[in-house]
């Protein structure tokens, strides 16, 4: 088991509580967005940005930088505030997200925005995308991992698993998978509208190496993160259980928090009981 | 010499350019034996992905690879990638602009024995439509094969429509292709046949029985369907004054839509389209037979000729 100083968790949970703020910021801002799974996937985005992944905001095409797919592209929110974070483009372009002329787009586009790996946004592409991306790494002899964000809800289209057949064929121990399992998805409850469980018998099933945490736990997600980089045989999935809209009272499990902007009293309070939690 | 059909002919050429350019990678959903990509596969086999039958997957996959600096060549039959996996090569291939060939194989009724569920008449009109995609339709197996290097070096999506048939054959080795270039294949001042992929050696056929009849018929190849060569066809409306085109495709959103929209665009001349009626097909004992019965013989585009000089003012 890898061990991580408390002063690293520490300053990864502020992080990702500052993500938190930033994302609600703007998603008010600019009136649209979807605050629940921009929320439940904060410490993961964290976790990967601030510490795990292999980047130069320098160079975003540095052929040996680790690859970051957001396959559930609605949370494009936090995986922009991150990037403006580590220099990718200015902090200032958060502010103007989804204006005419800024090339933050409602989903992330890899042709507008440096640091954006792939277009993501219809659901069910990402894990299939990163299956290719991990193959091109080893024909070419590059070391760089592939991390492949999901959503719950999003493993309910085949083609999730299709691709996840794909990796295992093909034993691609460099890509990780995580499933930010917040159980909540546009309609209602994940197990209501399709039913997914059991989830971490499906991915054993489809052969993958399958490791299950809290995904609000920073400690977990760390330790996540190092084991799947030990497995060398075959790829990894990380099910982490996670909280639709966590951090703000009334989001949380609030399918209707899946993609609405919260209003002038809502935002306030949001802000209020994130910073409270300093 | 017994004529190969056009998939050997581009199985093969794959297969040999595969030495020549080591960023080459294919891809097939369980069709290899099919396709032909097995060449390929025979010769270098940690180079192939055989991803099983799950075309949208297919597609997917070959997107990662192009981000890692691959260039794929994804094969599978047309009616597949071009419905199922749809949204797929939209979006992650057009929209996000990644360098995917797509390799259309069976295309149009040329798996006349599996029926209707495999005949691709309308891939065309819907990878025709897509911004950023690259559309050609070889006319015979030589310029099947032709194309393998063009559009592997073309940087871009590209969608390469096959036949499984031999086709007529209409070029000679000297041929060398351009993507958005048409070829002029014969001259003529009365009517021009403007015609892709299996028509056009129907389409010559036609013009020599239209010569008998004293009908001197210019017959242009448009091997790209996009980006359409709008010069050399709005140069032969203004020359001849008549136009018919012919595709082994829907009359609907295929070369027909494409010729007729550039010339409405410019100054418009009668047009005919041959091409199957908006319809579906039905199952036969060979490809030849199958095209003359729904409504692709060479006495449909010499009729359509006909139509269209009677309509010329």
């Amino acid at each position: 088991m890898s061990y991580h100083p408390e002063a690293l968790i520490a300053e990864l949970e502020e992080r990702a509580r500052e993500l938190r703020i930033a994302c609600l910021d703007m998603i008010y801002r600019r009136g649209a967005g979807h605050p629940g799974g921009s929320l439940s996937a904060a410490e993961i985005i964290a976790a990967l940005f601030f510490h795990k992944l292999r980047l130069d905001p320098k160079r975003p095409d540095w052929p040996e930088r680790d690859r970051f797919i957001l396959s559930k592209g609605h949370a494009s929110a936090i995986l922009y505030a991150a990037l403006a974070r580590l220099g990718f483009f200015p902090m200032e372009d958060l502010k103007h997200w989804g204006e005419l002329s800024c090339h933050l787009q409602g989903h992330p586009d890899r042709l507008k925005t440096p640091g954006v790996e792939m277009t993501t946004g219809i659901l069910g592409h990402g894990l299939a995308i990163g299956t290719g991306l991990a193959l091109a790494a080893r024909l070419n002899g590059l070391n760089y991992r592939v991390y492949v964000l999901l959503g719950d809800g999003e493993c309910q289209a085949g083609v999730v698993w299709e691709g996840a057949m794909v990796a295992a064929k093909y034993r691609l121990a460099k890509l990780t998978a995580i499933v930010d399992y917040n159980g909540v998805q546009l309609d209602g409850p994940v197990h209501e509208i399709m039913p997914l469980e059991p989830l971490v018998g499906k991915w054993r099933a489809f052969n993958w190496a399958v490791l299950e945490i809290n995904g609000h736990n920073m400690r977990q997600v760390l330790e996540a993160l190092d084991t799947a980089a030990e497995i060398h045989d075959r790829p990894t999935v990380i099910v982490a259980h996670t909280t639709k809209g966590k951090g703000v009272s009334f989001m949380e499990n609030d399918s209707r928090w899946h993609g609405i902007p919260p209003n002038d009293a809502q935002y306030a309070q949001a802000i209020a009981e994130l910073r409270g939690g300093a | 010499m017994a004529e190969i059909s056009m998939r050997e002919s581009y199985g093969r050429a794959l297969a040999a350019y595969g030495e020549i350019n080591p960023d080459v990678v294919v891809l097939d959903a369980d069709t290899s034996s099919s396709t032909l990509s097995c060449f390929f596969a025979e010769r270098f086999p940690d180079r192939f992905f055989n991803i099983g039958i799950a075309e949208p997957c297919m597609v997917d996959v070959a997107v990662g690879l192009a981000l890692g600096g691959k260039i794929p060549f994804a094969n599978a039959f047309a009616a597949l990638i071009s419905l199922r996996a749809m949204e797929q090569v939209r979006t992650c291939v057009c929209y996000a602009r990644t360098n995917v060939k797509l390799i259309a194989g069976y295309a149009g009724l040329s798996d006349f024995k599996d029926g209707p569920t495999h005949h691709a008449i309308l891939d065309i009109a819907m990878v025709r439509v897509l911004p950023e995609m690259t559309v050609i339709v070889p006319a015979d197996a030589l310029e099947a094969g032709k194309w393998v290097p063009v559009v592997a070096e073309y940087q871009g999506p590209v969608y390469l429509r096959l036949s499984r048939a031999a086709t007529i054959p209409v070029h000679n080795d000297s041929l060398q292709v351009e993507i958005g270039k048409g070829i002029t294949l014969r001259e003529g001042g009365d009517v021009t046949i403007i015609a892709t992929g299996s028509m056009v050696g129907r389409s010559l056929l036609a013009a020599e029985k239209l010569a008998k009849e004293g009908i001197d018929a210019r017959v242009l190849e448009i091997h790209t369907v996009k980006p359409l060569d709008v010069d050399l066809i709005r140069q032969a409306a203004e020359e001849t004054g008549a136009i018919v085109t012919a595709e082994e495709h829907s009359i609907i959103g295929g070369l027909g839509g494409a010729v007729a929209e550039s010339l409405c665009a410019g100054r418009p001349v009668p047009l005919e389209r041959v091409g199957i009626a908006d319809t579906f097909t039905c199952t036969a004992l060979d490809p030849e037979s199958l095209m003359d019965a729904w409504g692709l013989a060479v006495e449909d585009i010499v009729s359509a000729a006909r139509q269209v000089l009677a309509r010329k003012s």
